[in-house]
């Protein structure tokens, strides 16, 4: 069993922390203990929010102490083995890429010395591990961008950038959920809302998923617009097969 | 109705306790800054602590009410009048339909918060009535209150119970320079031993920069071992981060859910309400406390709030038990009644009652 921190973060957190790198292993472990803590139903705690390197649980003092807390946390990785953690998700995410909404789709290309197809080969063909949310709601931090497509930020940054934009920056590729001023190479876009604070769950993506982006065509992306205004699109998902 | 906003002031809000179960996916919390004044102002009037609010800030905002209501005004001293008149502050007051509440200038403190008997008519989003600003949603439209806006009373009341016990000592927020007690960590680690020093030994001064999100203070630099980057990471309310600067910016209500930067210590909870009154200029000190402590004294904090509001709402339970009572019997004898419409006079404890019944209702009379 690796070691885990305990980080005192305020009277009513604590950082449980796995390791200090960005890794697919430290997220598995993360996940799985997320789902562990929310499985046990400890009284007391409110909310967690798993980040690259930590599981950070809220909970109420008045409830269960530190001290408590953190002894029912080492019980629980005494028994991580045995408690089934489900394989994660893909979520597919329909994109228009290039066009009007993929403005710098040649300029992607062109940095790297392919053909704009090119690009959106290598960028459909991957899955794409969600390491955590943040920023603002909604926002995925993505790992597992091909370096082939890799490309700096934009030198000015756009006023506005459309919420769905499917973008570059440097090794990462992201999508914007709502609209909002930014600097990424902007490669196509997805008419599925990530966020959408109407919705009965307002946030389509969990941390520990992945991402899957699937090319359509102008009348696909019609097709599933209309269905995302009608509230009646639900994303295509499957078990993500065991590396 | 409710109320009519004249004047919306400089930075008015709808908030609650806050809008928890939702930071995984990036959503900020938000909610009042000062947690204990709101939670003070609801209980004057009856209401659950969680209900919402209107947290004014700094220069406050002019109301006009629409209906009668009992309201409570804590916080800081912001000038708070009732058409013209100075209104007591941290005491229930009855406002008639037609007058105003407004705000004369600040005097000791910046956050003022006014509860409303019942509450206000607000739909909760995601589990929350707070104003998420960024997020745009909770509260009016996710904004600040403006010129024109309507908000409805849920529920209001114009008749509390004991009216004239329903007060406290107002607090008082006008101090220069103020003493913080902080938990240390998540990284007190990436800093050297110089800087921890120099963090609870210095005094640093709030900058104009504050805002729901954060505050941020000037003063002496705290030495980071290798900078103030780190792998993003959660951050709690009150976290006192430290980037490369060396300055500190402690996190408030807004504050985003994860972060790149070393958090030194986090202010406790029980704390954090002063710093949520002070203006820019004030003079801050740190003081390194336990976890133990700094949960006894969020307890502590708990019990009291338990407490007031058995002591606000307990006087209405004798009324609410007699009138039970009361009701039982009335129901009894209705049931040799062949009418489904009745009026019964019953008297419980030497207390005398009359009873409407009709199909649907009791009413008392």
């Amino acid at each position: 069993m690796n070691e885990v921190k305990y980080l005192v973060s305020g009277d009513c957190a604590v950082c449980v922390e796995f390791g200090n790198e960005i890794s697919p292993e430290i997220n598995r472990k993360i996940r799985a203990f997320k789902l562990a803590v929310e499985n046990e139903a400890i009284e007391g705690i409110v909310e967690t929010v798993p980040t690259y390197r930590s599981l950070l649980v809220v909970y109420k003092p008045e409830l269960i102490r530190f001290g408590e807390l953190t002894e029912k946390f080492e019980a629980l990785r005494g028994k991580m083995e045995t408690i089934q953690i489900p394989p994660p998700m893909v979520v597919e995410i329909p994109v228009f890429y290039g066009g009007e909404t993929g403005p710098d789709l040649e300029a992607v290309a062109r940095h790297n010395g392919i053909s704009p197809e090119e690009v959106v080969q290598i960028h459909a063909s991957g899955e794409y591990l969600i390491y955590m949310l943040g920023f603002i709601a909604g926002f995925p931090y993505l790992g597992g961008m091909d370096p082939r497509i890799a490309t700096p930020r934009l030198e000015s940054p756009r006023v506005r950038i459309e919420g769905g934009s499917v973008g570059i920056a440097g090794e990462q590729t992201g999508v914007y959920p709502v609209a909002s001023p930014g600097g990424w190479q902007l490669i196509g876009r997805t008419p599925v809302k990530l966020y959408d604070p109407d919705r009965e769950k307002p946030v389509l993506l969990e941390a520990g998923q992945y991402i899957k982006f699937c090319p359509v065509d102008e009348a696909e992306y019609a097709a599933v617009e209309q269905r995302v205004k009608e509230g009646a699109y639900v994303p295509v998902t499957y078990a993500k097969e065991a590396e | 109705m409710g109320i009519k906003v004249v004047n919306g002031g400089f930075l008015t809000t709808i908030q609650d306790m806050g809008r928890y179960g939702y930071q995984e996916t990036g959503l900020a919390v938000s909610g009042v800054m000062d947690t204990r004044s709101a939670a003070l102002a609801n209980l004057l009037v009856g209401n659950d602590e969680n209900e919402a609010v209107i947290e004014a800030t700094m220069v406050g905002p002019m109301l006009e009410f629409t209906e009668d209501i009992w309201i409570a005004v804590t916080g800081g001293n912001l000038g708070a009048k009732l058409d013209g008149k100075p209104v007591s502050r941290y005491e229930a007051v009855l406002v008639k339909s037609g007058q105003t509440l407004s705000f004369s200038g600040m005097a000791g403190g910046s956050r003022a918060y006014i509860a409303f008997a019942g509450g206000l008519d607000i739909p909760m989003v995601m589990g929350s009535r707070s104003t998420n600003l960024k997020a745009k949603i909770g509260g009016l439209d996710g904004r600040k209150l403006g010129t024109g806006d309507l908000i409805g009373f849920a529920a209001p009341k114009t008749w509390l119970p004991a009216p004239e016990k329903r007060k406290m000592e107002p607090e008082d927020f006008s101090a220069k320079e103020i003493t913080l007690r902080v938990l240390m960590g998540p990284q007190d680690d990436c800093f050297t031993d110089d800087g921890i020093w120099t963090f609870l030994e210095s005094t640093y001064t709030i900058s104009n920069e504050y805002d729901r999100m954060g505050c941020r203070m000037q003063g002496p630099v705290i030495e980071h071992k290798n900078g103030g980057d780190i792998i993003t990471d959660g951050i709690s309310f009150g976290a006192v981060q430290v980037p490369s600067h060396g300055n500190p910016i402690v996190m408030m209500a807004d504050h985003q859910t994860t972060g790149g930067y070393t958090k030194i210590a986090n202010v406790i909870s029980v704390d954090l309400p002063k710093l949520a009154q002070c203006m820019p200029g004030t003079r801050i000190r740190f003081k390194k406390v336990g976890i133990e402590e700094a949960q006894a004294l969020y307890c502590e904090w708990r019990a009291e709030v338990r407490a007031l509001s058995k002591r606000f709402a307990a006087q209405t339970e004798p009324v609410g038990e007699l009138q039970a009572a009361a009701l039982a019997a009335a129901l009894n004898e209705h049931k040799h009644s062949w009418s489904s419409e009745g009026v019964y006079r019953v008297v419980v404890n030497g207390e005398e009652f009359v009873i409407e019944l009709s199909k649907e209702t009791a009413r008392f009379r």
